[in-house]
């Protein structure tokens, strides 16, 4: 008997009760949200519960809410349970002041780089995190250049330097 | 005083053994593209290593938040451009899905076709270069014959060889022409004794096997903990397929067999792989039957009829007014993508290739999150040479099929 959405859902609000809420299926795909600080809580119970058995990090990422006053960034998890080959999607908001939630590389050795990598473009600051450091950027980098407050480059930028690559400098037709 | 007392001279109290720090990369030889290993040798032997990775980063997930959707095609080319056909089609169909598009059978089994060639033309790449740093060069440069093939029948299709940015949302740019399907007839006549020699000349070579088994091994358990998707997990023994778990592309209509591993070594890994090459074969032989039974005005079906985001033909742009509105519609990204929120993934050629799509109704993502395979499967990579030999570390990078691009998107 394959395992459905429902009986998921039924599941997770006996352990947990209204703390799952937003519970939604877009395209199939069942959706729901808990408080950041039950984050580690609720995938160990997935993982770890009889029935459930998500125990496949497929994605770990983040978005960037600016609107939503102090839930301005969401950490999505997709989880996948082999077995009965379901997926679902979980996500826990943080506000982006102070970016904090717990890591899940306990868990999930897969956790690691992808949550460096949410950290790096996002600044979600997972603690307990063995080496929480950037790593698609240069280490220098003082800014999370995902979030929404930064832009792409103006294309029609004149003042850049661009000699070394064709564009500007002496010579050219501009 | 002998030589060897010359030669080594330890500080004061240290003990007797020191280590080296090498580093493998970003840009040698050996590593096929540009990362990083710090490795810590204990003489040949690897004590510690610390993956760097993100010298190619392009921000593709940044552009494509200021990028309508068809625009966001190329961009996908450049992840793993060894299959760019199956990046693309990954892509689409994740369009497709959020729009609510029915895709057509034909376009459905043509793009089987397509995805299948650029799975044989990865795997193909990845085991001779296997091949290639085992010190066998030959099997390299046999094969590679056959990978120009394909890429002429990409050229067929849609004019590029290796960024392909094959395909539109909706299907295909154009019908398959006839000189394509002369090229896959060749193809499958010609392939299978070729793959047979490639096969000859490895799978039971003394010294391949040597240099392979029981290197760069990885349990199923530690595999799935690690996030391995693809030819990686299949080699330690976990029968898990995007395209038999979550069929797309009309997939369920095809019969294929999974093949597994037990060891999950560079070994088990090359001979999957390989496996995977005669499963994509006769999926190819299928699709392309089932493509010949479409005959009059559904042999020109090659995409779907959605008028506001496949691109018109010119011809008609230049005739009628709604085509004329579209095409003014969809070049100048003034189409507004209705909101939702969609994961879909793709068999990519290594590994399970997800694209994590939000819109607000704009007219570009809201977000776009690709799941790179590799950039996943690599977090292991210490685990696996952790006291193996470095020449060993080479060969199990390569075996591992790991794309910078896709890895630093």
């Amino acid at each position: 008997m394959a395992l459905t959405n429902d009986q998921i859902i039924i599941r997770l609000q006996d352990k947990f009760g209204d703390q799952i809420y937003n519970v939604e299926q877009p395209y199939g795909l069942l959706t729901f949200t808990a408080n950041k600080d039950l984050n580690l809580k609720v995938l160990q119970f997935l993982y770890n519960d009889e029935t459930l058995k998500f125990q496949f990090l497929t994605d770990l990422c983040a978005v960037h809410y600016p609107e939503q006053a102090g839930e301005e960034l969401a950490v999505v998890y997709h989880l996948h349970n082999l077995i009965d080959n379901v997926r679902i999607r979980f996500k826990v908001y943080t506000n982006s002041n102070n970016p904090d939630v717990f890591t899940a590389t306990n868990i999930f050795e897969s956790a690691n780089w992808m949550e460096r990598e949410t950290y790096d473009f996002y600044g979600v600051n997972f603690i307990g995190h063995p080496n929480l450091k950037r790593i698609l950027n240069v280490d220098e980098m003082d800014y999370f250049p995902m979030r929404k407050e930064f832009p792409l480059e103006d294309q029609t930028r004149t003042d850049k330097d661009d000699e070394m690559f064709g564009r500007g400098g002496i010579g050219s037709i501009n | 005083m002998s030589l060897a007392e010359l030669h080594v001279k330890l500080p004061e109290g240290s003990i007797e053994k020191q280590t080296t720090t090498l580093n493998l990369g970003p840009t040698h030889p050996a590593t096929h593209g540009v990362f990083q290993n710090i490795l810590e040798l204990d003489g040949e032997r690897i004590v510690n290593a610390e993956q760097t990775v993100g010298y190619i980063h392009r921000a593709f997930e940044k552009i494509a938040e200021h990028r309508p959707l068809y625009q966001i095609t190329p961009l996908t080319d450049r992840l793993n451009y060894c299959s760019s056909p199956i990046n693309n089609m990954g892509w689409h169909t994740t369009c497709e899905k959020l729009l609510g598009i029915k895709i057509p059978k034909r376009v459905d089994y043509l793009r089987v076709i397509i995805m299948e060639l650029a799975r044989i033309s990865d795997h193909l790449i990845c085991n001779s270069v296997v091949g290639v740093d085992t010190g066998a060069f030959t099997g390299f440069l046999y094969v590679m014959q056959y990978r120009e093939l394909i890429y002429e029948i990409y050229e067929e299709i849609c004019g590029s060889r290796l960024t392909t940015s094959i395909g539109r949302i909706g299907g295909f740019e154009r019908n398959f022409n006839d000189i394509a399907f002369r090229k896959l007839e060749k193809f499958l006549k010609e392939y299978p004794d070729v793959l047979r020699e490639f096969e000859k000349l490895f799978s039971r070579n003394r010294i391949f096997m040597d240099r392979t088994q029981g290197v760069g091994g990885i349990s199923g358990d530690r595999a799935l903990n690690y996030g391995f998707t693809g030819p990686n997990l299949r080699a330690a023994g976990i029968d898990y397929d995007v395209r038999v778990h979550s069929p797309y592309s009309s997939y369920e209509d095809f019969t294929f067999e999974i093949p597994v591993g037990k060891t999950g070594d560079c070994y088990d890994r090359f001979l999957v792989r390989n496996q995977e090459m005669w499963q994509s074969l006769s999926i190819l032989e299928q699709a392309y039957k089932k493509v010949q039974e479409f005959k009059g005005t559904d042999a020109d079906v090659f995409h779907a009829d959605v008028p506001e985001y496949y691109l018109p033909e010119k011809k008609d742009v230049y005739t009628k007014m709604e085509a004329l509105i579209y095409h003014f519609k969809i070049i100048m990204g003034e189409t507004e993508i209705p909101a939702g929120e969609v994961y879909h993934s793709v068999e990519g050629g290594n590994g399970e290739l997800g694209f994590y799509l939000i819109s607000d109704g704009g007219r570009s993502p809201y977000r776009l999150h690709f799941r790179r395979p590799c950039f996943i499967y690599y977090q292991a990579y210490s685990e696996l040479t952790k006291g193996s030999m470095l020449s060993d570390a080479i060969i199990t990078m390569s075996s591992l099929n790991l794309i910078a691009g896709e890895m630093d998107a």
